[in-house]
């Protein structure tokens, strides 16, 4: 079976959450893509979306056709290409609006499990559930007799549990997209010991025609992206927890924001960054996690006590950002949760108390906005942390201890052999965290 | 060759903003002014320079493609809705693609020459950020023949002038060739920053030559253009009062407000034929010829000249059209600085196309309302100095794949 015939049927599970609809997105594009050519036109090309949820189903396809029409504005070029021989297509209006039924037209949105049975990929997005995977799975793999393969989404569990324990004899691997997957770059691509090299082929090309910049990470829970993002993270909560001794627990945490924002010139605090993943999904992760690794535990206490008082972070249908440790207002923090007053404390009663035990930013500090976009970035970042090192206040003292431990976590992921090497620890927080550098580097010596 | 029968003048030119990327106002995702707005500021900035509308007998609107982004039409209407002293009076509107504005300029000038009218109102607009730019794309193709649109570029346009620029490259060299696009692209944009309604006042670009460099990318673009190459997607308007000797005296201009119109020349080629050299812009160039030879003058006559850079290529290409030099030498001309605000025949004082802006239908009015100003003293920051032995303006505005063309020369009145 050929690239093509393996995706003539193809199946999205969980294609109603904002994972699975990226997916969805980007596979429905690349199946029209494929049907549009000459060779492939008497072919037949279905993709089922499934999801528990009609309301949601019923969104996607909204999504859908939005989305769609926006890539189509940016590739218009191609498709006048593809739809050379189509004398009634003439302007860029026709040919949008073609592609966009095209790519519908394959969709087909359904709740039944059933409609998996015939696909010959399917892609997983659903919840980060190892017993709900592997029975889903286990219920695929009997009922469809052709052999189907399955490309996970999950970002934690490792892919070689899930092989056995839904006895796949290798026809699983880990392919990890990053929120929201239409836009992000990144993908992880994990093999489990027993991956058959036909999909790592097939991943690697259907990666490259999705432009995707695939990064090979072993097979140990967490993989990199998480493997960083969970204990980077439990380093912030720590380093508030200590601070909380001597002032409020919401201003600490206000203040580790800010660090972790404006002092490492990232593109949101790690509190805004918990929140924006979802506080529950952070805990479920580790939890996830947290069987597999040794000498350290990957859990937070702060984490229950938040989802114990029903603050839960992560986003609305529309894409806006709920409330969690951080309050939102119009996409921008402007209070802290207070786990003692079980209520949000505006920035404005304590931001510029917090502020000034912070210090000022170094002299050349710019906003990560700025940064991404410089030509000469490598030399400005070093002249900002050549400055910040020689500050020795409160803000750049946590700020070169959590440059420290992201560097510390990152190695510690090469030495473990989760990453192949340095390097690519680097383009994955680069790429799918949107970092202005890379974590391992010299910055914090 | 004809000869004007009466002297033409033209007075009391007005602009809007070109509107548009670059601007530092301009937000996509914001509510922005219609064709109503711009149509109205234009004309009223005329108005009160000339005593009012009841001066005025007759209006001339051009517009391009109003019809598809704005959906609408019958223009002509609209003028009593610049002031209520037009109402009841004669206007027409005028189409012929992105030299709309030069068509309602010598449709004033034909008015006077007729004697239908003493003073002509001439409003040209276009209102273009209502869409995306690959379907204003689609929209600025009606350019060019609807039965080529399918074999097209989907940015047609910019396709058409890439293909130009191509077959240039291969016949005089390419890397002379882009070198001299990108010290136009420089020059437009430092005549922009000097010019307040100018799409590119704000412009703070410090190396412009190196970034209009920028290789051209085939996937992302066209071929042999990069968008430094292109004027851009413009909102705005521009007016211009077209009057008799008697249109003066009853307006109460002095004569040294006013620019003579001297000669012109009105040409259109056949839009079913591709050009039959891609290097050359021959329907300009007829255009040129007989607009210079009505008024009696040579090339070497000229002390400033605004031309179409609809893309730095038509620019160069027009350098020869005109005569200035031989085909092939349009580089050189500019990269020996001869077209810059202080050399021998600066072009595109405020920017042209490409630095003041391209709201199409509008561009032959700013065109004349440019040379008025440079002529008559009015330019301000965007002044250059009018050699007395060469007292002349030149316009060149031109429709499509140089297909329609207005050419009009000019001097200031005595």
């Amino acid at each position: 079976m050929d690239y093509v015939e393996r995706l003539q049927h193809v199946a999205v599970l969980g294609a109603g959450g904002k994972m699975g609809s990226g997916i969805l997105l980007l596979t429905a594009m690349e199946m029209a893509d494929l049907s549009l050519k000459p060779q492939n036109r008497s072919k037949e090309f279905v993709l089922t979306a499934i999801d528990v949820s009609q309301a949601a189903l019923a969104g996607v396809i909204n999504f859908l056709r939005t989305q769609v029409k926006k890539a189509a504005e940016k590739k218009t070029g191609l498709l006048r290409g593809l739809y050379a021989d189509r004398q009634d297509l003439i302007e860029n209006y026709d040919i949008i609006d073609q592609y966009v039924a095209d790519v519908l037209a394959l969709v087909r949105p359904t709740t039944r499990l059933e409609a998996t049975y015939d696909a010959d990929l399917i892609f997983e997005a659903i919840v980060e559930n190892p017993e709900l995977k592997v029975k889903i799975f286990t219920q695929i793999d009997h009922n469809n007799p052709k052999k189907p393969w399955l490309f996970t989404n999950t970002s934690s569990i490792p892919i070689h549990e899930l092989d056995e324990k839904a006895k796949l004899g290798g026809r699983i691997i880990g392919f990890h997209f990053y929120n929201p997957p239409a836009v992000q770059k990144l993908v992880e691509l994990i093999k489990a010991e027993k991956t058959l090299p036909e999909l790592v082929e097939f991943a690697k090309t259907y990666a490259k025609n999705l432009r995707k910049t695939l990064v090979p990470s072993n097979d140990f829970a967490g993989f990199i992206g998480n493997g960083h993002f969970m204990r980077d993270a439990l380093h912030g909560i720590g380093e508030a927890g200590r601070l909380a001794k001597d002032m409020p627990l919401h201003e600490a945490i206000y203040m580790l924001n800010k660090v972790s924002q404006d002092f490492l010139i990232r593109p949101m605090g790690i509190f805004q960054l918990i929140d924006y993943v979802g506080i529950d999904v952070c805990q479920y992760i580790m939890s996830v996690m947290n069987p597999y690794v040794k000498d350290e535990d990957l859990h937070s206490d702060l984490l229950d006590q938040m989802i114990a008082l029903g603050v839960k972070g992560g986003q609305f249908a529309d894409g806006s950002q709920k409330n969690g440790f951080l309050k939102y207002d119009k996409g921008r923090p402007s209070g802290v949760y207070s786990v003692d007053k079980k209520d949000y404390i505006p920035l404005a009663e304590f931001q510029a108390r917090s502020d000034e035990k912070l210090g000022p930013l170094p002299q050349t500090a710019k906003p990560w906005k700025t940064v991404i976009g410089d030509p000469d970035k490598d030399n400005t970042l070093k002249t900002f942390f050549q400055e910040l090192r020689a500050l020795t206040s409160l803000g750049p003292d946590l700020a070169k201890r959590y440059g420290q431990k992201s560097r510390e976590i990152s190695l510690k992921l090469v030495a473990d052999k989760v990453a192949q090497c340095e390097e690519d620890v680097n383009k994955v927080l680069l790429t799918g965290f949107y970092h202005t550098y890379g974590p391992i580097n010299e910055y914090f010596n | 060759m004809k000869k004007l029968r009466c002297k033409v003048y033209m007075t009391a030119g007005c602009n809007t903003v070109s509107f548009g990327t670059g601007r530092k106002e301009f937000n996509p995702k914001k509510a922005r002014p219609g064709l109503e707005k711009y149509i109205q500021d234009a004309g009223q900035g005329t108005l009160k320079l000339i005593g009012g509308a009841k001066n005025v007998d007759e209006g001339v609107i051009g517009n391009f493609m109003a019809a598809r982004f704005n959906k609408q039409a019958n223009l002509p209407a609209f003028m009593p809705m610049i002031d209520e002293g037009l109402l009841w009076k004669p206007a027409i509107s005028t189409e012929g693609a992105c030299c709309s504005g030069g068509l309602a300029v010598v449709a004033g000038i034909r008015s006077v020459l007729a004697e239908t009218g003493d003073v002509v109102l001439t409003v040209g607009f276009e209102v273009q950020n209502t869409v995306k730019a690959i379907y204003g794309a689609d929209i600025l193709a009606g350019a060019g023949w609807f039965q080529d649109r399918k074999a097209g570029h989907a940015y047609y346009f910019p396709g058409k002038f890439s293909d130009r620029a191509g077959e240039y490259f291969k016949k005089y060299g390419r890397e002379k060739t882009r070198q001299a696009f990108a010290r136009w692209y420089r020059q437009a944009v430092e005549n922009a920053r000097l010019c307040p309604t100018a799409q590119e006042y704000h412009n703070t670009v410090k190396d412009l030559e190196a970034q209009a460099m920028t290789e051209p990318s085939a996937s992302a673009f066209v071929e042999y253009l990069n968008v430094f190459d292109c004027s851009k997607v413009s909102d705005g308007a521009s007016a211009i009062a077209i009057m008799s000797e008697e249109g003066l005296k009853k307006c109460g201009i002095a004569k040294k407000d006013a620019t003579e119109v001297v000669g012109w020349a009105q040409v259109e080629a056949d839009i079913t034929k591709p050009p039959a050299d891609l290097t050359q812009l021959e329907t300009s160039r007829r255009a040129v010829a007989e607009a210079l030879a009505c008024a009696g003058i040579t090339p070497a006559d000229l002390g400033t000249v605004e031309c179409h850079d609809c893309f730095t290529i038509a620019a160069v290409m027009s350098l020869e059209a005109i005569g200035l030099c031989k085909p092939g030498e349009g580089p050189d001309f500019i990269l020996q600085g001869h077209t810059a605000r202080n050399g021998k025949i600066p072009f595109n004082t405020t920017g042209g196309l490409i630095g003041w802006g391209h709201p199409t239908g509008a561009t032959g009015v700013h065109q004349a309302v440019t040379l008025w100003e440079q002529l008559t003293g009015k330019a301000g920051d965007s002044q250059v100095i009018i050699p007395k032995d060469r007292p002349y303006g030149l316009s060149v505005n031109m429709g499509g794949d140089d297909k329609t063309i207005a050419a009009i020369v000019y001097k200031r009145a005595e």
